[in-house]
């Protein structure tokens, strides 16, 4: 079902824990199947000089987590925002179809953290970033009240 | 832990072929390859093995040989009871009964048939995931055609009230149909169609060591049915198409052990059961038990564990060689978690952490005692990636 990589990852993946000073932090939840998944940055001279994930899912969403911390580590906020959904699957060597979506959490947390840490997240704290994240109103983790996604 | 051999922990999802099913089959591949419907002799020991698997699977269930009809599994079975008992009673109902816990094979027909303009009555069941036969019968109006209660739940293991729900049922409206999906009973339960008082039962091959791709529908004489399909006489008119003779005969002769051996094997499953339990809630904190405590399978284990996610621990266990299943949306092609464990009251998240282990002949102590040690290293892990587990909740 998973590709080598995808198993590599999960059976030892890289990064895992929180940074409890963390510059950003992105939370990031799966409206289909209700998984989460967290990122904490830290930044240092405009460079993501730490990271690591939090997640709550399957292996892909696991392995999506773990590959995106290898591929933005010591990378710059530009460099590190470039990094898409598709680039993080096909890193893994592919994902199978109806796990493709757990490929969206992982990039779009590593986002949120730098839209966090650049002041964007609505000076949100994190506790509050987890509340609206796991709240069903806000549908990112309402699991089945929330909309299909869009693919 | 060092263990290599591979521990099997999911024959609720299919079974290994009993090598007497095997041997017993090889033949009507080969040399006994013969159309049951033709009229030579190579035809008529084809003929002779159908005749003989009716009249063992109907001894086995207490029932007549012209009420077995063997279908291609347990899916089969379900879709030709229900839909064969609601399209022969068009004239004088509409009405289906069933719980919220039944295998999709039900619920979807059931679906199906609100389309074609029945009305269904799912019912709910209590945190064990029981439905009471006064419940049952309470839901049955003059017209309800046909009411369906599985034997035991796949997922949880709960067995269902079916005699006393048939006895219910017919005591208020005895045209009533009473069917039992009873693909997980048989083997750990006494399965008698009399004493069940059902009208209709499904069974499912390879649930008891016997091949993929066999199943029965048991018919209670008299009980008005509609063919689902169409092109031949065989089963008597009830269910066309060659039959499948060497899955027939690998059926027969894998019920008779599943059945013959019950007595000693159910209470030994059910010790193993039981010690797999007991390890379990003795060596992690958050966990559930899913199902009734007692009035379950003997041979199902199922629980949740608290702040992971059931895929990311079947992935663990499989690195143990051990082999289980989830009810956890991250492994249904719906992504959708368990309907069985929403309908006992399960919150979404921790239907997500889910696990059944259904144990079968082959297990030990031994294998129990290795999953108990090697869950709480996986779920550990598991626990200090998760966003939840650190958060106030
Ligand atoms: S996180 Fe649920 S399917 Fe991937």
């Amino acid at each position: 079902m998973y590709s080598e990589k995808v198993m590599e990852h999960f059976a030892n993946p890289r990064n895992v824990g929180m940074i409890p000073d963390a510059d950003g932090v992105g939370l990031e939840g799966n409206p289909v199947c209700g998984d989460l998944m967290k990122i904490y940055i830290k930044v240092k001279d405009n460079h993501i000089e730490d990271i690591k994930f939090q997640t709550f899912g399957c292996g892909a969403a696991v392995a999506t987590s773990s590959m995106v911390t290898e591929m933005v580590k010591g990378k710059t906020l530009t460099e590190a925002r470039t990094v898409t959904n598709k680039a993080v699957a096909e890193a893994l060597g592919g994902l199978p179809p109806i796990k493709m979506h757990c490929s969206n959490l992982a990039a779009d947390a590593l986002h949120k953290a730098i839209d966090d840490y650049e002041g964007k997240g609505a000076k949100k704290s994190r506790e509050s970033l987890y509340k609206e994240a796991t709240s069903p109103d806000t549908g990112v983790r309402g699991g089945r009240e929330a909309p299909p996604p869009a693919h | 832990m060092m263990n290599r051999r591979p521990i099997y922990l999911d024959h609720a999802a299919t079974s290994p072929l009993h090598p007497k099913a095997l041997e017993a089959m090889l033949p009507y591949f080969t040399e006994k390859f013969g159309n049951p419907s033709s009229v030579y002799t190579i035809a008529q020991e084809a003929r002779k093995a159908l005749d003989e698997a009716h009249d063992k699977v109907a001894s086995l269930l207490g029932a007549r040989p012209t009420e077995i009809i063997f279908t291609s599994g347990g899916t089969e079975s379900d879709n030709a009871a229900i839909k064969g008992v609601a399209l022969a009673g068009r004239d004088w109902g509409d009405h289906i009964v069933t719980t919220n816990i039944e295998h999709h094979a039900v619920l979807h027909t059931c679906n199906f048939l609100e389309k074609q303009g029945f009305r269904v009555t799912y019912l709910p069941v209590d945190g064990d995931g029981l439905v009471t036969p006064a419940q049952v019968a309470a839901a049955v109006t003059e017209k309800t055609l046909l009411v369906s209660v599985m034997l035991a739940n796949n997922e949880i293991g709960t067995i269902e009230p079916v005699a006393e729900i048939a006895r219910a049922v017919k005591e208020k409206s005895p045209r009533t149909s009473v069917h039992t999906d009873a693909v997980q009973g048989l083997g750990a339960l006494p399965v008698d169609v009399n004493r069940l008082g059902v009208d209709l039962l499904s069974l499912s091959s390879h649930k008891f060591r016997g091949p993929k791709g066999s199943g029965i529908l048991y018919l209670r004489r008299g009980t008005p049915f509609t063919p689902q399909q169409s092109g031949g006489t065989q089963e008597r008119n009830r269910r066309a198409g060659t039959e499948n003779v060497a899955g027939i005969v690998g059926t027969a002769v894998a019920m008779e052990l599943a059945v013959t051996e019950r007595e000693k094997s159910a209470p030994r499953l059910a010790a193993l059961r039981d010690r797999l339990i007991a390890g379990i809630e003795g060596s992690l904190e958050g966990v559930r038990l899913n199902g009734h405590r007692t009035q379950r399978l003997p041979n199902n284990v199922n629980f949740c564990f608290e702040f992971v996610e059931g895929e990311s621990i079947l992935l663990n266990l499989d690195f143990l060689g051990i082999a289980a299943s989830s009810g956890s949306a991250c492994t249904s092609a719906s992504l959708e978690p368990s309907h069985v464990l929403l309908a006992i009251g399960v919150p979404v998240e921790t239907a997500h952490g889910s696990v059944r282990f259904s144990l079968g002949p082959e297990n030990t102590p031994e294998d129990m005692d290795y999953v108990v040690k090697a869950l709480p290293g996986i779920i550990q892990r598991l626990r200090a990636m998760s966003p939840l587990a650190h958060q106030p909740r």
